[in-house]
């Protein structure tokens, strides 16, 4: 595998933030403000309602012009931050702090993969656990993917509960043989005597200029596997909860986590918490569209929606988050109020989740559409490393206004 | 057949090949602090080994394998191995593996059993020799020659007979088949279709066991696993990956090699660069052990070693069974590669053929010649009477209950329901909300017309 470095998540989302995938035309901080004049390291951070504001500097936080949005999430706008209830962190914490506490319930919880323990984890996301609970509970493995994943498999089999951590998906595919073959089917085959209660998760989705195989979105490869459940994580709250959710489950389920999104910042409740797993996350309602989306295409859908508020439209977004089992309570009620229906997915056309979540939607709903299904997928290619061409083979906000344009003729 | 002293040399020799002391981090009760335990390997890296190069030159023919070890015999007079229990113990084990298998052969050419069916006959020893020796919380893992496996770790013949047929009662209630036997109760991890892809969850139950010791601390953990897979799996990378992970985390695993020396119609000598298995073991740092598959006694004292060294916590073993199967690959396969008489190999043009397959049908007559002398269960038989440890009347009546055993199975699994279709969505999921909630808001699973739908999610 390649090597991997630490921290080329928040650069990334930096990067991606300030130039190329906002249209920063929409935003209403100035981008000829230089990042390289600040004292304190700080980094521009997203917040899950799809506002953003520069931290670590009050006196570069310009009033913001919210649109009046109700938003899923628990979050309360404009209060102070020191009056509201709950903590703030970033979306690779929340994940650590999902993780920490469900080790602490239950000692059968044990990670295994590279560079998780001593060096904390790629993405840092179990860092500190191994000193905390010990080498054999957060387990560095050596580099050979489809022997831990089998490993782990083996050991959820025999009672233990492991987090399987991919250090980046692409390199699951070394593992497919496990998790096709026995995470998801020795449950059936050994007549219901052996369940695996694994979770297997990592960093996958497009970056910044990672390469084409560092960019790999293995949710599209992995959808058909029977027996297992994906979830899509994409802000600190549901990252937190859907890791505590996945750990608890009895069934194997995949968690996919997005590189960029790992300085997500957001303040979530200090009690205990889970998010379903089979549930999609309504992220704003509205009347005129479905938007349907997940793990960073999120935030390419709601700069987007910001766009199309302003002239005049009213989309409805819903997170899907769970890429296996659709929602199609969620979905349902949605196609049935505005009869249109956009997909926006960061996987590649071809037999993507978008696809099959195509296929769903005109199956169940067929009678409620007003027009047919527009599914926005990332362009079926490698990812190039080329910067200009990288941003032009994923789906960009200004795609998805045309293509509600177009739904609403 | 004297085991005694020549088991006795096996297991000294290699098994100094491994520097590390062998208690020096496997004491929870001692260690402070989980960091202080060093998770590694503690081998110094040497620059030039000393250890001593086999320079021979590998002869082509298969004889030489079994000659590595040499055999000294016992001057003084042979101590015997096992009791008279346990002698009829492993006599009938192995006699139920044989009779269970041929009756597999015949129900497959009556049409009851489909697919790919992998049977065991003459590898017998192998299954008995460790097995037997297992507690019922020591795991086993097998590959898709897992019968005899099964039987010998308490599967009962009816449960797996009637897996088998496909019927419900069977021990995977059908959804498994010849390939893919399991036993919670027994702890049987299966039973695995791709050769290589069982060692991983070996593996994986071995790390239990040792998470249980000194993470659970659950002080009198000693469950021991043993992986079973065949020669060419040796070549496969899952092998290399976990004899590494294995004894980098000294795991409590016995990774048994069955060196048939074919692999469907693959030579182990044309596939394999170096075919002497057991040589692999060290270079990962654990001990390789070559054995004479075929002679039970051998087989059970060498695993007596292993499983022993894995359950004082000191770590894996790599033991080479050289072995033989009687039939072919699967009963699908017609074993005309091996079959000194075929004109349908198609890997010699007809000019080739009439001389070749000369020179090779001597070769191949003699190496069936040569296993089938070896048949385990008669070798056993011998050693038992003239020891004097049972006599043909015992040996007689254990062959009839077997029958009578086999012939139950056959019933019970002929008389057993076939499936049913609301059983075709059961077992997909442990917790079947994994199947999602539907159009109307409820959970699919909770729909009582469930079971008469599709999966599909």
């Amino acid at each position: 595998m390649a090597a991997m470095f630490q921290g080329v998540g928040a650069a990334a989302a930096l990067s991606s933030l300030h130039s190329n995938s906002f249209d920063s035309k929409n935003f209403l901080f100035s981008p000829r403000r230089s990042f390289s004049v600040r004292k304190a390291p700080s980094f521009v951070v997203v917040r899950s309602d799809g506002t953003m504001n520069l931290d670590l500097n009050p006196e570069g936080r310009r009033a913001q012009q919210f649109i009046a949005n109700a938003v899923a999430t628990k979050e309360d706008i404009s209060a102070a931050s020191s009056s509201k209830p709950g903590h703030e962190l970033l979306l690779f914490e929340a994940l650590r702090e999902g993780l920490e506490e469900e080790m602490e319930r239950d000692p059968r919880v044990c990670v295994m993969g590279e560079d998780v323990g001593h060096y904390g984890g790629s993405y840092k996301v179990t860092k500190g656990l191994a000193t905390k609970f010990g080498d054999l509970r957060v387990l560095d493995t050596p580099i050979a993917e489809n022997s831990f994943t089998g490993m782990g498999i083996g050991a959820a089999m025999t009672g233990l509960r492991p987090v399987v951590e991919g250090m980046n998906m692409g390199f699951l595919l070394l593992a497919f043989n496990q998790i096709s073959n026995n995470c998801g089917m020795l449950h059936y085959t050994s007549g219901g005597q052996f369940t695996i209660p694994i979770v297997i998760r990592g960093p996958g989705g497009v970056g910044r200029q990672l390469g084409a195989e560092h960019s790999q979105r293995l949710e599209s490869y992995l959808l058909p596997i029977p027996g297992i459940q994906m979830v899509a994580c994409s802000t600190p709250y549901n990252a937190k909860g859907l890791m505590k959710a996945a750990i608890r489950s009895e069934n194997p389920v995949i968690l996919f986590e997005h590189v960029l999104l790992y300085n997500l910042k957001e303040r979530i409740p200090d009690e205990d918490y889970i998010c379903n797993l089979e549930e999609a996350e309504m992220v704003r309602p509205g009347e005129h569209v479905t938007i349907l989306t997940y793990s960073r295409m999120r935030y390419h859908v709601m700069q987007a929606a910001k766009t199309l508020v302003n002239k005049g439209y009213d989309p409805e977004v819903i997170d899907i988050r769970s890429l296996k089992p659709f929602d199609l309570y969620t979905i349902g009620n949605s196609v049935k109020k505005t009869h249109r229906v956009l997909i926006v997915e960061e996987c590649m056309r071809t037999g993507g989740i978008g696809a099959s979540l195509t296929a769903a939607i005109t199956e169940n709903f067929h009678d409620y559409l007003d027009a047919p299904i527009i599914c926005l997928s990332s362009q079926d290619v490698p990812t190039p490393y080329a910067g200009t061409l990288e941003e032009w083979t994923v789906v960009q906000p200004a795609q998805i206004v045309a293509a509600v344009e177009q739904l609403c003729q | 057949m004297n085991g005694a002293s020549c088991a006795a040399k096996i297991s000294t020799q290699p098994f100094s090949l491994n520097p590390t002391s062998p208690t020096s981090h496997d004491n929870p009760l001692v260690s402070p602090k989980p960091t202080s335990l060093f998770l590694g390997s503690t081998r110094k890296l040497r620059l030039s080994s000393s250890s001593k190069l086999n320079l021979h030159r590998r002869s082509g023919t298969v004889v030489a394998v079994s000659d590595v070890v040499k055999q000294k015999k016992s001057k003084s007079t042979p101590s015997l191995l096992i009791t008279k229990e346990e002698g009829l113990e492993l006599y009938e084990d192995m006699i139920l593996g044989r009779a269970f298998e041929d009756m597999c052969a015949q129900m497959y050419y009556r049409g009851k059993m489909f697919g790919f069916v992998h049977l065991y006959n003459g590898q017998e020893a192998v299954s008995t020799g460790f097995i037997k020796l297992l507690k019922q919380q020591d795991s086993v893992v097998s590959t898709y020659r897992d019968h005899v496996h099964a039987l010998s770790k308490g599967v009962p013949a009816r449960a797996v007979m009637s897996e088998l047929f496909g019927k419900t009662t069977g021990c995977c209630r059908g959804q498994g088949g010849s390939m893919h036997m399991f036993s919670r109760e027994h702890n049987l991890l299966g039973g695995f279709a791709f050769i290589g892809e069982g060692i991983p969850v070996a593996t994986g139950a071995a790390f239990t066991s040792k998470y249980k010791r000194e993470v659970l601390k659950e002080a009198d953990c000693d469950h021991v696993t043993l992986a079973f897979f065949g020669d060419g799996t040796c070549n496969n990378g899952q092998f290399f990956e976990c004899l590494n992970m294995a004894a980098l985390w000294k795991l409590p695993i016995v990774f048994v090699v069955e060196n048939n020396l074919w692999a469907i119609g693959m030579s182990h000598l044309r596939a394999t660069s170096d075919p002497q298995i057991y040589k692999k073991g060290p270079a990962f740092g654990m001990p390789g052990i070559h054995v004479d598959g075929m002679d039970v006694l051998k087989v059970r004292e060498v695993a007596k070693e292993a499983i022993g060294r894995a359950r004082r916590g000191e770590g894996p073993t790599l033991v080479e069974c050289e072995t033989y199967r009687f039939r072919g690959h699967s009963l699908a396969d017609p074993d005309e590669l091996r079959d000194p008489g075929s004109h349908l190999n198609p890997f010699f043009s007809q000019v080739q053929k009439c001389h070749l397959i000369q020179c090779r049908a001597a070769s191949l007559a003699a190496e069936k010649a040569h296993y089938a002398a070896r048949d385990p269960i008669t070798a056993l038989k011998k050693y038992l009477i003239e020891n004097s440890l049972a006599s043909e009347a015992d040996l007689k009546a254990i062959d009839k209950k077997i029958d009578e055993v086999v012939e139950d199975a056959v019933e019970f699994a002929d008389e057993s329901p076939v499936p049913s279709r609301s059983q075709l969505l059961e077992n997909v999921f442990a917790d079947p909300k994994g199947f999602g909630i539907g159009p109307d808001g409820r959970y699919r699973c909770e729909d009582p017309k469930f079971t008469e739908g599709t999966a599909h999610v």
